[in-house]
């Protein structure tokens, strides 16, 4: 990299999704907000599902979200495609296709304007690869800069999936492995491997894409995808919000070695501690020691999907997902809640 | 005394493991920091190097007292 060019990763004081305000203080600060009721209006904020769905006609619906943050990769082509690869993700979570998607950028006054170029370039190409037209957008000069996209997307109305159908008796099986935020926190003292790193920028320039296309021949009752309130964060709002509890095997999560490693070391993204928070009570730890849970807690940029298929379709799902997503795991069950905790970590498979 | 204050983390907490490197293990090492998370990633660190932590904490600054 030449002296002049700007390290980009310098100029964010929080990671990618380690920049998300915490989900306990979103939930506070719209709570008194006024809000039509619209019957069409399928998902809305009150579930905290990833994306808003709207009924257009009984065979479509709308599916919105947005999503945008600060670099998290100093190449800014990388931090262009994972920026949009996070964003157009909430709408495979629900199930559904993106279509449209509009730019939304913050940049700082000086920056050169390759790198916004670059930017940009990552962003098109992702949406290209989803089948999504970016077809506008906004940008503001900011000290900071930010990308992202809105992006709109298709599903219909009957099978858009949300994060609160999950039954007792489904299987849940996660999509990209666990302990990116770690990976790219260390990663801003130099200490991840270059390995680590490259392993770390394939997963989140990974489309949920092939995930949600097998996920969709199946009997899935519940979707989400982790991201910045990390498995343990988006798995209570999925147990929450089907007021089910969630039995998970550690064991059988795929928790990234050197993330873990990490961990043991201390070197851990403030978000891990703001999911904790926001989390823990409702978490039954077992007998998991705290690095792995911490890994459990760790926020994701563009992480995976977390499913919840019917029983009786998860072995074939899962063998489907093999080979088609970065890492199918089956990683627990949903079970009827009795009260008390919503998570129990258990060990051994 | 490591002052660690104004670094964002995760500096603090490798300010911290290159002291007790370079050290060779102190038995006591203090640090200074200006955030929880620097605070709970040092004794997260520190915990598991064998020190017990002891936290001070005044006017949203934190003395963290490694021993072992």
């Amino acid at each position: 990299m030449a002296e002049n060019e700007v390290k980009l990763t310098k100029l964010a004081k929080c990671a990618g999704c380690g920049a998300k305000v915490g989900a306990g203080v979103l939930a506070q600060l719209l709570g008194d907000m006024k809000v039509l009721r619209d019957p069409n209006l399928l998902v809305g904020f009150d579930k905290s599902d990833d994306a808003s769905v709207y009924k257009v006609s009984d065979d479509l619906a709308l599916v919105q979200t947005v999503d945008f943050f600060p670099p998290i990769h100093d190449d800014p082509y990388i931090f262009g495609q994972i920026a949009a690869t996070n964003a157009l993700s909430d709408v495979y979570a629900m199930g559904g296709e993106p279509k449209l998607a509009l730019n939304i950028m913050a940049v700082p006054k000086d920056m050169p304007s390759e790198t916004v170029h670059e930017i940009l370039r990552g962003g098109y190409d992702k949406a290209y690869e989803a089948g999504a037209i970016i077809s506008g957008g906004h940008s503001i000069l900011d000290d900071e800069p930010k990308y992202g996209l809105a992006v709109t997307g298709f599903v219909h109305p009957e099978k858009a999936l949300t994060n609160s159908g999950a039954k007792p008796g489904d299987v849940l099986i996660l999509t990209k492995p666990l302990g990116i935020g770690i990976l790219t926190t260390a990663a801003k003292v130099n200490m991840t491997s270059k390995e680590g790193m490259d392993l770390a920028v394939t997963l989140m320039t990974t489309l949920n894409k092939s995930a949600r296309d097998v996920m969709v021949k199946y009997r899935v009752h519940a979707c989400t995808d982790v991201t910045g309130f990390s498995l343990m964060g988006h798995g209570l709002e999925m147990a929450q919000g089907s007021n089910t509890e969630l039995h998970i095997r550690v064991d059988d999560i795929d928790l990234i070695p050197e993330a873990v490693e990490f961990a043991k070391m201390g070197i851990l993204p403030e978000g891990m501690y703001r999911n904790r928070n926001f989390a823990e009570s409702y978490v039954d730890p077992g007998e998991v020691e705290l690095a792995y849970q911490d890994v459990l807690y760790d926020p994701q940029t563009a992480g995976g999907l977390l499913i919840a298929v019917d029983p009786g379709d998860a072995e074939m799902m899962f063998e489907e997902m093999k080979g088609k997503v970065p890492s199918a795991q089956m990683i627990g069950t949903v079970e009827e809640f009795h009260g008390g905790s919503r998570i129990f970590l258990k060990t051994g498979s | 005394m490591i002052d660690a204050r104004g670094q964002s983390c995760p500096i603090p907490v490798v300010m911290v493991q290159d002291a007790v490197k370079k050290g060779n293990n102190p038995s006591e090492l203090q640090v200074k920091v200006d955030a929880m998370v620097c605070v709970e990633n040092i004794s997260r660190y520190a915990a598991s190097q064998g020190y017990t932590v002891s936290t001070e904490e005044s006017d949203g600054e934190y003395t963290l007292t490694l021993k072992k």
